[in-house]
C-alpha cells in the first residue's frame, strides 16, 4: 500500500520535472499547466504516503535517511506550492521539480530499514520539532534555487550575452524578492524547529543544548542566516552578493543534514534512532 | 473556373512616391471597393490600403478581364498613367494568392517582419468590404482563414518576441530588471528623439514619474512638459540618481556626464536598489566602468543596436517556422476551394432527380386515379427515398474525392453520366452561390 503511494508519487513526479523541463525550453503554456497538475497530483500521493507512514509507524516518518528524504521533498514541494500561489511565477517550477525529483529518487535507492520505534520518539514534540525545521528546510532550498536563477540571470544582463535562458527567466527583481521571502519565512521556521527542539531534548533527554554535531551545523547555519537577514534589512544587501550567500547558506545546511547524521552525529545520527541507513 | 487574384503593390515594388498617390486619401478604399462592384467580371472583392501596399484581391470567371479592370481602377485612384503603375504592381493568381495574403496577414510581407499592425489593417479594410457587401463565400472564407494563420504564427512562432528598435529594446531590458514599472522612477538627461521614444515608453508600460534635466533649464521645462514631468537643471543630477530607478542620457556633452564615483557615492545611500542607465549619447555620457558596480546596469547605444541585431536575426529565423505555418494553410483552404467546386454539380444532380421524380409521379398519379392522403403521402415518401438513396453514393464520393488529384476527372464523369450540363447549360458551373450580377449578364 505504501510502495503503491510511493510509486505513484514518484513517477507523476518525474513525469512533472520531465514536463517542467519541455516547458522550459518550449515556452508553452499547455506543457506547463500539464506539468504543473501532475506535480499536483504527485504531491498528493506523496502527501498520502507521508501520512500513511506517520499512521503505521506511530511517529513522524524521519527516522531513516529514507523516509526523511521523501520528507524532504514533500517539504520543498509544499513550499514551491505556498510560493506558486503568492507569485505565480511558472519558469520556478522548473527549477524546484527537479530537487525534489532528485530527492525522492535518492531515497528510493536507499532499502528500506527496519525501525524499533524508542519510547522516546512517542512525543508530540517530535513532528512539531520536524515539521518546523523541514519547513524552515524547505524555504531554504527555494532561496536556493532562486539564487542559482538570479546568479544566471544577473550575469547574463551585466555581461551583456542575452542567451536563450535571458527569455524564460524572470525579472531579477522578482527573483530577488523571492529569494528575500523565502529567507525570512525560513529563518523564522529554523528558529522555531530550533526552538522546539531544545525543549523536546529538555523533556526527552533532560538538557537543551547537547553540542551534537548536527546542532552545531545547525546553528552554524542559523547565524549564518542571521547575519544574511540582518544585512538585508538593515543595510540593503540585495542581488548578487545575497544570492551568492544564500546558496552557501543552503550548502552549509545541507552539510547539517547529511553530514551529520550519516557520519558525525550522535543522537541526531539515524543510526542511534534504531533504523539502519542502508547498511 | 473560378480564380482568386491579387493586384497590388507593397514597398518591396513600389516607391514611396507611387504608394502615397494611392495611399493619400482614406476615402480611396471605399471608393475602389465601389467601383470594383461595378465591373461583372469581379465577383468578390477586397480592397486594402496601407502606408506600405496598396491591395486588390478579388474572385473571376474572367481573370484576364477582370485584372485589367483592376489596373485601371487603380490608375483612375492614383490619377496616372498604366505605364507608370504597370510595372510597380504585382498579380498573384489561386495558390500564390491565398499564400501572398496570408503572409500578408502574418506581417511576413511586412517592411519590420512581425510588425502587429497589418493584421488590424486588414481586419479593419474586411470589416469595410463586409459592410459594402462585396465578399462572398470565397473570401469571406479567405480572410477568416488569414486572420486565424495570423493568429498561429503569432502564438506558435517568436516571430514578433523580440524588441527591434532601439527603445523598445532598453525598455525589454528594463523589464528583466524590474518586475513592474509601478513606482519607479525615470530620470531623463538631455534631449533627442530616441530618448524620449524610450521614456514615453517606459511611461506607457506604467513608470509613475519622469524627471528631466538638462544644461539649460528651459529646455527642460519644455521637455517635461510632454512628460508632465518635473524639469531639474544639470547640477541636480547629483541629487536626482538617488530617486531614480531608470536613467536614459542623450546629451551631447563631450565627456562623461555620470561617473563611476557619483554612482558608487549614491548606490550606499540607494541602499542599493537597482539602477539601470540607457546611455544612447555618442560620445558616451556613462563611464563605463559604472557598469562594475553591484546592481548597476549599464547598456550604452552599441549594446542595445547589438541587440536589435540579434533580435532581427531571431524574428527571420522565425520567420521560416511561419512560413511553414503558411504553407499548411494554403493547402488547407484548397482543400477547401475543391470541395466548393464540387458542390455545383451535387446540387444540379439532386435537381435533375428531383425533375424526373416529380414528372414521374405526376405522370403516374394520373393513371391511378383518386388516392386518400395517406396513400399520397407515402407514395411521396417512396419516390423521394428510392431518388436519395440512388444518389447517396455517388454524391459521397464526389465530395472524398473533391481534393484528389483525379477529383476532377470524376466531377467532368459524373456531369457526362447525368448529362448535367446538356439541359442546365452554362448556368449550373455557378452552382450554389447566387449573384444577381451575375445572372443579369447570362440573361
Amino acid at each position: 500500500m505504501a510502495l503503491l503511494l510511493y510509486a505513484f508519487a514518484l513517477i507523476l513526479i518525474l513525469l512533472a520535472t520531465a514536463a517542467f523541463i519541455v516547458y522550459l525550453v518550449r515556452q508553452q503554456k499547455s506543457t506547463y499547466h500539464w506539468a504543473y497538475r501532475l506535480l499536483l497530483t504527485g504531491f498528493a500521493f506523496l502527501t498520502l504516503f507521508v501520512g500513511y507512514e506517520y499512521y503505521a509507524l506511530g511517529v513522524a516518518p524521519v527516522l531513516t535517511l529514507k523516509s526523511s528524504l521523501s520528507f524532504f521533498a514533500w517539504t520543498i514541494l509544499l513550499v514551491y506550492l505556498l510560493f506558486h500561489l503568492k507569485f505565480r511565477l511558472m519558469v520556478l517550477g522548473s527549477f524546484v521539480a527537479p530537487v525534489a525529483a532528485c530527492l525522492l529518487i535518492l531515497s528510493s535507492t536507499l532499502p528500506t530499514a527496519e525501525v524499533t520505534v524508542k519510547p522516546i520518539f512517542r512525543s508530540l514534540w517530535l513532528p512539531v520539532h520536524i515539521g518546523t525545521a523541514f519547513v524552515g528546510n524547505g524555504f531554504f532550498a527555494v532561496t536556493f534555487v532562486a539564487g542559482i536563477m538570479y546568479l544566471i540571470q544577473e550575469s547574463q544582463i551585466k555581461k551583456k550575452r542575452l542567451g536563450s535562458l535571458y527569455a524564460r527567466l524572470p525579472s531579477l527583481e522578482t527573483l530577488d524578492s523571492i529569494n528575500h521571502f523565502a529567507l525570512i519565512c525560513g529563518f523564522t521556521f529554523m528558529t522555531a524547529g530550533m526552538i522546539t527542539g531544545s525543549i523536546y531534548a529538555q523533556y526527552a533527554l533532560g538538557s537543551y543544548w547537547r553540542w551534537d554535531p548536527k546542532e552545531v551545523c545547525s546553528l552554524l547555519a542559523w547565524v549564518f542566516y542571521a547575519v544574511l537577514l540582518h544585512e538585508r534589512l538593515a543595510v540593503g544587501w540585495r542581488g548578487r552578493r545575497a544570492a551568492l550567500l544564500s546558496l552557501f547558506g543552503f550548502l552549509v545546511l545541507v552539510l547539517a543534514f547529511a553530514g551529520a547524521n550519516l557520519w558525525l552525529s550522535d543522537y541526531h545520527s539515524f543510526k542511534n534512532m534504531g533504523g539502519r541507513p542502508g547498511g | 473556373m473560378i480564380r482568386i487574384v491579387n493586384i497590388g503593390m507593397n514597398h518591396e515594388t513600389a516607391p514611396v512616391e507611387l504608394r502615397e498617390c494611392l495611399a493619400k486619401d482614406p476615402d480611396h478604399a471605399d471608393k475602389a471597393l465601389a467601383m470594383m462592384r461595378e465591373f461583372s467580371c469581379i465577383k468578390e472583392g477586397f480592397f486594402l490600403s496601407t502606408c506600405n501596399r496598396v491591395e486588390a484581391l478579388f474572385t473571376s470567371e474572367q481573370a484576364e478581364e477582370a485584372k485589367s479592370s483592376v489596373v485601371s481602377l487603380l490608375c483612375s485612384l492614383g490619377e496616372m498613367p498604366s505605364e507608370t503603375l504597370g510595372s510597380s504592381l504585382f498579380t498573384y493568381e489561386d495558390r500564390d494568392a491565398v499564400r501572398h495574403i496570408f503572409r500578408v496577414a502574418s506581417s511576413l510581407d511586412s517592411m519590420v517582419i512581425g510588425e502587429p499592425q497589418i493584421l488590424g489593417q486588414i481586419k479593419e479594410a474586411y470589416s469595410n468590404a463586409t459592410k459594402e457587401k462585396t465578399t462572398g463565400v470565397i473570401l469571406n472564407r479567405l480572410l477568416h482563414r488569414a486572420f486565424h494563420t495570423a493568429k498561429r504564427v503569432r502564438t506558435e512562432t517568436g516571430i514578433s518576441d523580440a524588441a527591434v528598435s532601439v527603445s523598445y529594446a532598453a525598455v525589454e531590458l528594463a523589464k528583466k530588471i524590474f518586475y513592474d514599472f509601478k513606482g519607479k522612477k525615470v530620470l531623463l538627461i538631455g534631449a533627442g528623439e530616441m530618448a524620449e521614444l524610450a521614456a514615453r515608453h517606459l511611461l506607457s508600460q506604467g513608470v509613475s514619474a519622469v524627471t528631466v534635466a538638462n544644461r539649460t533649464f528651459q529646455k527642460a521645462v519644455e521637455v517635461a512638459r510632454e512628460f508632465k514631468g518635473i524639469p531639474v537643471s544639470f547640477e541636480e543630477i547629483g541629487a536626482q540618481l538617488l530617486e531614480a530607478d531608470i536613467v536614459i542620457s542623450s546629451t551631447a556633452a563631450p565627456g562623461y556626464v555620470i561617473t563611476h564615483g557619483q554612482v558608487k557615492g549614491s548606490m550606499k545611500k540607494r541602499r542599493n536598489r537597482p539602477l539601470f542607465f540607457i546611455d544612447i549619447a555618442v560620445p558616451r555620457d556613462v563611464e563605463p566602468a559604472v557598469n562594475d558596480l553591484e546592481n548597476v546596469y549599464v547598456y550604452d547605444i552599441d549594446d542595445l543596436k547589438g541587440i536589435v541585431q540579434v533580435n532581427i536575426g531571431q524574428r527571420q529565423e522565425e520567420a521560416v517556422k511561419a512560413e511553414r505555418i503558411v504553407e499548411e494553410e494554403v493547402i488547407r483552404f484548397e482543400r477547401w476551394l475543391k470541395t466548393l467546386e464540387v458542390v455545383p454539380t451535387i446540387v444540379s444532380l439532386k435537381e435533375k432527380a428531383e425533375a424526373i421524380r416529380r414528372a414521374e409521379l405526376k405522370k403516374s398519379l394520373s393513371s391511378l386515379g383518386e388516392l386518400s392522403a395517406p396513400q399520397l403521402e407515402s407514395l411521396e415518401t417512396l419516390t423521394l427515398s428510392i431518388t436519395e438513396k440512388i444518389l447517396n453514393d455517388p454524391i459521397l464520393f464526389l465530395k472524398q474525392k473533391a481534393d484528389r488529384p483525379l477529383g476532377r476527372t470524376y466531377l467532368d464523369t459524373a456531369r457526362r453520366l447525368f448529362c448535367l450540363d446538356r439541359e442546365n447549360g452554362d448556368e449550373v458551373e455557378h452552382g450554389s452561390e447566387q449573384d444577381d450580377r451575375e445572372s443579369e449578364e447570362k440573361h
